[in-house]
């Protein structure tokens, strides 16, 4: 069948599953959406900017766990994306990016709309492709979209010039991908697995941290299985939330610098770390010198480079696979070697998780007559929506860290949220993402003033879409974490972190013909939230926050995990360094 | 001190894809992270698809193994090889332009003898000497003649390939 470039690119991501495409038209891929319109299977969601076409994908991939699709115009259209590549090639979301480029005979003169669009995302994504002949456009799809979801995921770019997009070619859609130099299943090694059987069965502190990985992996009940099997307190990275339910017995919350002081304390002196679709990301070891000093490690992961990559870290027993395939074989050998119940052997780890979770639980306090405090909202956001099982995306900053905390999860690929890359502007059009993919459930974005307006022209889109995100602005006129920051090491000077000139919130929202709320005292906080739940539609709630509220435990940057600052150091904003220091060593029997 | 952190050069030899782009994503990758190259060299090998380079670099036993690793995962890379780990046998090429006088000519002469270097050019003033052979003898040369006066050096870069055992075949 002879098909034009066009035609062969919708008929690829057909053949894909690819029901929808986040984008935005450009002279050099109107031959592609020109196509696009006269077609029904694959649906073209326009958005306002490049960077939320990105998210968008982004979003759709993390919830739904298929690879995400943008499709932008060369140069500008490209460079608006590069924050997404970037974006998701730190958090290994498998997404498909398609940029135009001007004709191939024109490319490198410097024509209209022209970038180096292989050049600028080479070290942003996991592979990139530029088609040079439309007789390998099917195959190149073929291949972007093997890439983009095997091993550890990752963004691919596939860089399609106008002339490409207009030329015929036979149409052949290759049925499997012939790539000598990609080999995305590294098996495992049966002997390291019997090996890290028998750590587990002696540990008398053993912690199980797991990361992302684990829930691209779809390994969430392995994890499960394997705590439950042995009896071992579970630490999430920022990236896992999720993948272990916040309300199980076994589960200590997120670890890291605004991680559970638990968490920390229970890495910190752990004598074995399993550590499961994790990286060791400096914001969740700290000082590498003194991250858990006394343990052994067993890292499983898919990806060699993560193992044995932070210098001072070392790992006692590697195992490189897929970590839902580690973790069953781990659970079997558990089966047969563990001898009687991990309880006993545990019981004074569990007592001391017990007493550090007493001594400093995570906590807040809100009182009536007072400015709303940020966590209250997030955790009434919680009461009042956990039954819905909703999806959560989340800016970065300040209320990132407190939905982190607060915002309990029981499910998998119901955390949207920047980690590695730390992109402010994320949240709302991931949670578009994925509000597209799922209609009717229930998506929330938690966001801040700051983050907000760095991607608010999609308000329009998911207007236009039918998008019904429910946003929550934790508001409290700064770039708040930056104001912390300012706060505690910087002796208080807010250089640039004030954000005055901020929009009326509700009056945006209705300028762009969605719903504003705004609560301004603790008693609007559940009425805002419910009316939020009943209307149908996109939802903006602006909630007026207490402008000093800190996050806390916190671990200064550079400091080790048992170093926890617990609450706001007295006179703030002076010469704040002191730390609360937790007890160093922990004895146990 | 510990064995894990001194540093070492290595030679790293390794078959890509024959594809432009190929070598900007192995340059970019030492660059973005840091990494040093002492010299790279890049040619096609029988198999017109495929290309093999090798890379001269330097670093302590994590990094080399972090080095190999980042090589190994891009997609074009067929193949990567730590020759240092393993007999082997590299080749150098210099070509050395030096300067001399009626009182050097000769001692330029007995030097390039010495290393077995060809002379390619000769004028009243100055011998063009080739110069051929492990990456160590190539700089004991240039380190004789600099006294002298080098003009100019030009180096290819290294290229290495692993020695066969001995008795392979009777094994």
């Amino acid at each position: 069948m002879m098909l034009n470039g066009s035609q062969i690119f919708i008929e690829s991501l057909k053949r894909e599953g690819v029901d929808v495409i986040f984008g935005l038209p450009g002279g050099v891929v109107l031959k592609i959406f020109d196509a696009l319109h006269q077609q029904s299977d694959v649906k073209v969601v326009l958005t306002r900017h490049e960077q939320g076409a990105g998210h968008m994908a982004e979003g759709y991939a993390k919830a739904t766990g298929r690879p995400g699709v943008a499709l932008v115009t060369s140069g500008p259209g490209m460079t608006n994306i590069v924050t997404p590549l970037a974006d998701a090639y730190m958090d290994s979301v498998p997404i498909v990016v398609f940029t135009g480029q001007v004709p191939t005979q024109l490319i490198g003169n410097d024509a209209f709309q022209e970038a180096d669009n292989i050049g600028i995302s080479r070290p942003c994504t996991k592979h990139n492709f530029l088609v040079r002949d439309v007789k390998d456009l099917a195959r190149t799809i073929r291949e972007a979209f093997h890439i983009a979801t095997t091993g550890r995921p990752g963004p691919v770019l596939v860089d399609i010039p106008k002339d490409v997009s207009i030329n015929t070619a036979e149409f052949d859609y290759p049925e499997t991908v012939n790539l000598r130099g990609y080999d995305p299943d590294p098996g495992d090694d049966k002997t390291l697995i019997t090996r890290a059987a028998e750590a587990i069965c002696q540990a008398k502190r053993p912690i199980i941290y797991v990361g992302g990985g684990a829930v691209f992996s779809n390994a969430a009940d392995e994890v499960k299985a394997l705590a439950e099997i042995a009896h071992i307190p579970v630490d999430m990275t920022l990236m896992g939330l999720g993948v272990f339910p916040a309300s199980h017995p076994l589960s200590l919350g997120m670890l890291g610098m605004h991680g559970s002081y638990t968490a920390n304390m229970a890495i910190h002196n752990a004598d074995l770390v399993i550590a499961v679709g994790s990286r060791f990301d400096d914001r969740v070891t700290g000082k590498t010198s003194e991250f858990c000093p006394k343990a052994k490690i067993i890292h499983i992961d898919i990806d060699p480079t993560s193992i044995r990559k932070i210098r001072d870290i070392e790992v006692h027993i590697p195992i490189l696979g897929d970590v839902k395939a580690v973790l069953t074989e781990l659970t079997q050998a558990l089966k047969v070697s563990i001898d009687g119940n991990k309880k006993d052997l545990r019981e004074p780890w569990w007592n001391q998780l017990h007493e550090w979770t007493e001594q400093h639980p995570l906590t807040y306090s809100q009182s009536d007559d007072e400015a709303i405090k940020p966590q209250y909202v997030i955790d009434r956001l919680y009461q009042l929506t956990t039954e819905k099982d909703p999806i959560v995306a989340t800016d970065v900053g300040q209320h990132q860290m407190w939905a982190a905390q607060y915002f309990k999860l029981e499910h998998p690929r119901r955390w949207l949220t920047s980690g590695g890359l730390g992109t402010m502007g994320f949240g709302f059009p991931a949670a578009m993402g994925a509000q597209e993919a799922y209609p009717g459930r229930l998506v929330l974005c938690v966001t801040g003033d700051g983050s907000f307006q760095m991607n608010l022209q999609e308000l329009a889109t998911a207007v236009l879409y039918k998008l019904p995100v429910k946003i929550v602005i934790i508001n409290n006129h700064y770039h708040g974490m930056v104001r912390q920051w300012q706060d505690l090491f910087y002796e208080g000077r807010y250089a640039s972190s004030h954000l005055s000139g901020l929009p009326d919130y509700v009056k945006l929202a209705e300028a762009y013909g969605a719903v504003g709320l705004r609560a301004t005292s603790p008693s609007d906080v559940d009425q805002v939230i419910q009316e939020a739940l009943h209307t149908d539609g996109p939802v903006l709630m602006d909630f007026e926050v207490s402008r000093s509220e800190n996050v806390y435990p916190m671990i200064p940057a550079g400091g080790a995990n048992h170093e926890m600052l617990l609450e706001d150091p007295p006179h703030l904003g002076q010469a704040a360094t002191s730390s609360v220091e937790a007890p160093e060593t922990v004895t146990l029997s | 001190m510990d064995v894990e952190n001194v540093e070492r050069e290595h030679i790293i030899s390794m078959r890509v894809e024959n594809r432009s782009g190929v070598l900007a994503r192995v340059a970019g990758l030492f660059s973005g992270r840091g990494y040093n190259i002492e010299s790279l060299t890049v040619a096609p090998t029988l198999d017109a698809t495929i290309s093999l380079m090798t890379i001269v670099t330097k670093g302590d036993a994590r990094i080399i193994e972090q080095i190999l690793k980042q090589l190994n995962k891009l997609v074009d890379a067929i193949s990567v090889v730590d020759l240092t780990e393993r007999a082997h046998i590299d080749r150098d090429m210099a070509i050395i332009k030096v300067t001399t006088t009626p009182e050097t000519r000769a001692e330029v002469f007995r030097i390039a003898d010495i290393f077995r270097a060809r002379v390619m050019d000769s004028t009243n003033t100055m011998y063009t000497l080739e110069v051929t052979g492990p990456g160590r003898k190539v700089e004991a040369m240039i380190y004789q003649l600099r006294s002298l006066g080098i003009e100019e050096v030009i180096r290819a870069g290294r290229i290495a390939v692993a020695r066969e055992p001995y008795g392979a075949d009777t094994t």
